[in-house]
């Protein structure tokens, strides 16, 4: 109770100040829109369908895109944990290329695959997969030994073992990993989509683009705003259900 | 299969090792962690071995659990080469080895899952009827780490049990433990084993554990791995591990054991 009243008492002053600065006239409105600008766009935006399409647009490359990721992704991590040729070759190279801001995949997208939905999913599959590949591998490799002697004694082999026991003991990695996938293939979609017009749908990297170009910052504001909410909302629903499991079944995060 | 029928006893296991041999590659080269040994273990008998660290006892219950290969000789369960892990030879280790993932119901069924002829509702009751011979039944749904050491070993042990197997093999299973802890297991141990009715093959280096618990001490020592002695415990069961007369015994093997030890410069098993 104590927790929400700080949490709301927090974002109330937040909202206060930012009226407050933009009433005192100091800044041109154009620059510094009120919150009740912001909102009153959000409302006319929602009314006539452009923030719904454009979320809509963009959560589907989004969820697509880091579906494909983890199809791909886990099932790569769990060979190059079992192979040691994988973990010298493939291994190597996911380590290499996750180095790399998937922001850099958008030129070479565009050149393969031209103002496309494909170039999109791209993007977002590259800033998915090899965060995944690589925790997952790091998963499978640090899980005490002792867990697959257990598991033969008592007749597990083969795909059970890998569903029953390897893939469970590497959860705690494994979240990690689709965690910082989502937030690389979330912020390179925004980059990718900001970056280029692709007619088949405008994205809220689009949306927030034309709000620049229109000199909209109500727009530009509003649609910042609701990037941040889907990202918290994300985390709320795809990951925190799995990490309040997993610290209980483990007995980890002391600090929650 | 009914569950009459799977929670009735199995007959125990005879086990044999003859003339086995077995070495490792370490950082400081070859060791050779059993050399040339042979032991036979009767239907339903407690055999302890007994030594100080790197003298091949480990190793060994691992060849009988067909975790590994002797290089040379055989390994027997019942006239049967054993070839790999088995149900009816089932494995409780020194650090519980209890997945995290599961909690303790999940644990005891875990093995269950994997043997055929049990539907959901009696792998369930099976599972039940093991944690409440353990001492658990108020801990079904318990996380592991919610355990103390003693209980995460008792699941480990319901674990061990719950497929039915002919022979367990345990490996310092209590070694972990605190003293009061460990005493209260020796009795819940033998009362286990009166009602189960498993060959049990028991690796200690605790001589008193050794001595309290079996039918049967075989006495190892390290570099070459080699078994040094036999000893056999005729007391009654149930045996305290404080009386008089189980002393006598562990002062006997102990004595033993400080003979090979003391002229390699090994550390005495206490």
């Amino acid at each position: 109770m104590i927790r929400t009243i700080s949490s709301l008492a927090f974002f109330l002053i937040l909202l206060a100040s930012w009226e407050a600065a933009s009433r005192s006239g100091l800044w041109s409105p154009v620059l510094l829109p009120s919150p009740l600008n912001v909102l009153e766009y959000m409302r006319q935006a929602t009314l006539d369908g452009t923030l719904w399409t454009a979320t809509l647009v963009t959560m589907k490359r989004l969820l697509m895109g880091y579906g494909i990721g983890l199809l791909v992704g886990v099932p790569l991590g769990l060979l190059t944990a079992r192979f040691r040729v994988l973990q010298d070759t493939l291994g190597l190279l996911a380590l290499g290329i996750q180095t790399l801001p998937s922001v850099c995949w958008v030129p070479l997208a565009l050149l393969w695959f031209g103002q496309t939905e494909a170039a999109m999913l791209f993007v977002v599959v590259m800033g998915t997969l090899w965060s995944v590949l690589i925790a997952t591998s790091d998963g499978v490799r640090s899980m005490p030994p002792i867990y697959l002697r257990a598991a033969r004694t008592m007749g597990s082999k083969g795909l059970h073992t890998w569903f029953n026991v390897i893939l469970p003991a590497s959860l705690p990695f494994l979240i990690g990993g689709m965690k910082q996938g989502w937030a690389f293939a979330w912020r390179s979609l925004m980059a990718a989509e900001i970056f280029v017009t692709i007619l088949s749908g405008f994205g809220l990297g689009q949306l927030l683009q034309y709000g620049r170009e229109l000199l909209a910052m109500d727009q530009v504001v509003a649609v910042m705003v609701i990037i941040v909410v889907i990202g918290l909302l994300a985390d709320r629903i795809l990951f925190s259900p799995w990490e309040r499991f997993f610290h209980k079944r483990w007995g980890t995060g002391a600090m929650n | 299969m009914s569950l009459e029928h799977e929670l009735a006893n199995t007959a125990p296991e005879r086990i044999e090792a003859n003339q086995v041999s077995k070495s490792f590659t370490t950082e400081r080269g070859r060791v050779l962690a059993l050399d040339n040994v042979s032991i036979k273990v009767a239907e339903g008998e407690f055999l302890c071995l007994v030594g100080p660290s790197g003298c091949g006892k480990s190793t060994l219950l691992n060849l009988i659990a067909g975790l590994d290969q002797p290089d040379q000789g055989h390994i027997l369960a019942n006239g049967q080469n054993i070839t790999g892990p088995g149900r009816d030879r089932m494995v409780m280790f020194q650090e519980h080895a209890l997945f995290p993932w599961l909690d303790v119901m999940g644990n005891v069924l875990f093995g269950l899952r994997l043997k055929p002829g049990l539907n959901s509702k009696e792998r369930h009751e099976v599972a039940k009827y093991y944690l409440h011979l353990v001492g658990l039944e108020n801990s079904e749904h318990a996380n592991i780490h919610e355990l103390s050491g003693g209980m995460k070993q008792r699941v480990a042990l319901a674990r061990a049990l719950a497929p039915n197997p002919r022979v367990l093999l345990m490996d310092e299973p209590f070694a972990a433990l605190d003293a009061l802890t460990r005493e209260h297991l020796y009795g819940d141990m033998q009362r286990i084993w009166e009602a189960r009715r498993k060959t049990i093959i028991f690796v200690t280096h605790n001589v008193r554990e050794a001595a309290c618990l079996g039918d049967r001490v075989l006495l190892f020592s390290p570099n070459p791995g080699r078994i040094r002695a036999e000893f056999r415990i005729e007391l009654a069961r149930p045996r305290d591990i404080n009386s008089v007369e189980l002393a006598r015994y562990s002062m006997e093997i102990t004595t033993a054991l400080k003979g090979f030890t003391s002229t390699q410069g090994k550390e005495a098993s206490e």
